[in-house]
């Protein structure tokens, strides 16, 4: 699904210039859960952005959907964020004059789909994550918990191939992050690859494989697929 | 096409700052008004001097005695001669460009307060020789009976057209004017048109009675001489070259020499027509410019407004284009809102402006005398100017849009 090779990213700020990413190498597979973790400033944020055709990369191969990602238009990738891939955000970012159905219903309405079909499908979606009777509730009017479920809604109702879930639980608390990763799970149980980024050591061994960054290279890669998710694993310290 | 969504994003952007959207519409509001409302007063001073020149022949002169200046065949300078009827058949028959020509002949009152009498009343008029070729010269509208023909005129008829201050006066409101009689000067005179002047050039005002030039010549003992005529050129024809002509003719026949420029009296009235429609374009171009540079201002004010909107709502337009919103679309809905608040307050810049014209226009209905006249906003000139501010609108909102799009979506999202 996802094939990263040697991916360089770097960022110039006035005069100097930020090497962030410094050769990636990376295989995620269809229906993958996995984590992406390190200290802020290892290059996780920037790395999901690529993933994301949020932003481009400087340098390397990727590969997504089994198609090489290249410096393309915006409207291209605009197209290509829409039908393949799904965001749930730290920070919600719902829109704030809209209700939740119409949140949820918005990547439809880039679609073209009417009106009227669209809301019903967010409805469907809404009632999935038992929010259905918050449906025309406005963003301010929702808990956090609440907030995530819908921007998770939005992310599903394009039935898109991958999900991209940057630090979804950092702006939780442990109780609605445990529900809302219960949640990510069960979407990656549906066939969907799941990619979550984040800094929680808990969150990231709820994931089938974490991928450890440290100054922009992948310092160690852990497999606990094979392991109770309640179970804490050591991640192995190198250096 | 109706879109729900689009104007649900266009109120929500605009609603946002209330106050803010509402002076800038203010700025677009008061530009259209301007422009309307100047537009429309220029068109009233149009009209006022339009109709105060009215139908008047403009390819026109009119010619005068004055004495010779300079001595010619045996005859003293500082002479004195008079136009006769006869001069005015040579004219016509030597001079193929000329069209119309007519003598202007006014009537004498001898001092008295009062020329006109019938029955108790009594009143002090104008009057006017014509003839039908005046009348194609320094027109006056018929309202009921005729206009004096060429037999009234070779005939001597003591007949008469009066104008609405005549017949106000000497009749009764519902009287009819037509077949009876005046005395006028000791005369009767028998009445065979109202008439209304279309100018109030040479004299033609509402208070005006008409009578054939030549039976006005016998009366006053005047003879076929008169002092004053007016000639038009036939269209297309230099009105400069028609005097040059004339001039040559009357000299030939009144010994006046070629060279004495200063012995017969002329005037380009086209001439001064040029001058006076010249003028009044320039008015009204510079009304345009005004009105429009007030209306750029508020236009540049809404294109500020999208700059400040868009800014604020980068982190917005970066979350729709992460679920898939293409940039055309995002910079389509920045000009939506632009050209919805341009038109809007536009709209309604317009409806003032057509109330005030329309105000202007009652306040000086009444007057009498108006400097503006039936002022209106041409309902072109409202297109025109519904088109420009819709353009205007695309405008203003383009600049912020490809700001807006400029930005990636990544540093979008990350905009706080």
């Amino acid at each position: 699904m996802i094939r990263l090779q040697n991916i360089h990213k770097s960022y110039i700020t006035g005069t100097n210039k930020l090497h962030v990413l410094k050769g990636i190498d990376l295989h995620i597979k269809k229906g993958e859960l996995v984590s992406i973790m390190g200290s802020s400033g290892s290059g996780k944020s920037t790395l999901l952005n690529i993933l994301g055709l949020l932003d481009n990369h400087d340098e390397g191969v990727y590969e997504l959907n089994n198609e090489e990602i290249k410096s393309m238009s915006e409207t291209k990738a605009a197209k290509l964020r829409n039908n393949l891939l799904g965001f749930v955000f730290q920070s919600f970012n719902l829109i704030s004059f809209k209700n939740a159905m119409e949140n949820v219903a918005l990547p439809l309405y880039y679609q073209k789909v009417s009106r009227k079909k669209r809301n019903k499908l967010a409805l469907e979606y809404l009632d999935k994550m038992g929010l259905k009777e918050w449906a025309h509730h406005m963003p301010n009017e929702l808990s956090g918990g609440q907030k995530q479920r819908v921007a998770v809604a939005r992310a599903m109702i394009t039935e898109p191939k991958i999900i991209l879930a940057d630090e979804p639980t950092g702006a939780l608390d442990s109780k609605t992050s445990v529900e809302v990763m219960e949640l990510l799970k069960e979407i990656n149980k549906s066939g969907i690859t799941v990619i979550i980024v984040t800094h929680e050591n808990d969150i990231a061994h709820m994931t089938d494989r974490i991928i450890n960054l440290k100054d922009g290279r992948i310092e160690s890669i852990v497999e606990n697929n094979k392991i109770n998710n309640t179970e804490s694993v050591q991640i192995p310290i190198q250096e | 096409m109706f879109d729900l969504d689009k104007w649900q994003e266009i109120t929500a952007a605009l609603k946002k700052n209330k106050l803010r959207t509402i002076l800038t519409g203010l700025g677009v509001m008061f530009g259209i008004l301007i422009l309307v409302t100047l537009l429309g007063i220029g068109r009233g001073f149009q009209n006022n001097i339009q109709s105060s020149l009215g139908n008047f022949a403009t390819n026109s002169t009119v010619f005068w005695v004055e004495r010779t200046t300079k001595a010619y065949k045996g005859l003293p300078r500082n002479r004195f001669y008079r136009f006769t009827n006869d001069d005015l058949v040579a004219l016509k028959q030597g001079i193929p460009e000329l069209e119309h020509i007519a003598p202007d002949i006014n009537g004498w009152s001898g001092g008295a307060t009062h020329n006109t009498f019938r029955n108790e009343k009594k009143g002090n008029f104008r009057i006017k020789g014509t003839s039908p070729e005046m009348n194609m010269v320094n027109p006056v509208e018929v309202i009921s009976g005729r206009f004096i023909n060429e037999n009234d005129l070779k005939e001597f008829r003591k007949v008469i057209t009066i104008g609405p201050r005549v017949k106000e006066l000497m009749f009764e409101e519902d009287e009819d004017p037509i077949g009876q009689y005046l005395k006028v000067n000791g005369i009767f005179f028998k009445i065979i048109g109202e008439i209304k002047p279309l100018s109030n050039n040479m004299g033609n005002r509402d208070d005006i009675i008409q009578l054939p030039y030549t039976t006005l010549q016998q009366l006053y003992n005047y003879g076929d001489k008169f002092y004053v005529f007016l000639a038009t050129a036939k269209v297309g024809e230099s009105v400069a070259e028609l005097e040059d002509k004339i001039f040559e003719i009357l000299a030939r026949r009144h010994s006046i020499h070629p060279e004495d420029n200063q012995a017969i009296g002329h005037f380009n009235i086209a001439k001064i027509f040029n001058k006076i429609f010249g003028l009044f374009n320039s008015i009204g171009f510079l009304f345009w410019v005004i009105g429009f540079g007030v209306l750029i201002t508020g236009v540049i004010g809404v294109s500020n407004i999208m700059h400040v909107v868009v800014k604020e709502r980068t982190k917005e337009l970066g979350i729709k284009r992460a679920i898939g919103a293409k940039p055309a679309l995002v910079v389509g809905q920045i000009i939506n809102e632009s050209v919805f608040l341009t038109t809007f307050a536009g709209f309604w810049g317009l409806v003032l402006g057509v109330v005030i014209v329309e105000l202007i226009g009652k306040a000086t209905e009444g007057s009498p005398n108006p400097q503006i006249l039936n002022p209106y906003v041409d309902i072109n000139v409202a297109f025109i100017a519904l088109g420009v501010l819709v353009f205007f609108g695309v405008l203003a909102g383009l600049l912020p849009a490809q700001r807006a799009i400029k930005i990636k979506p990544v540093d979008a999202l990350r905009y706080e």
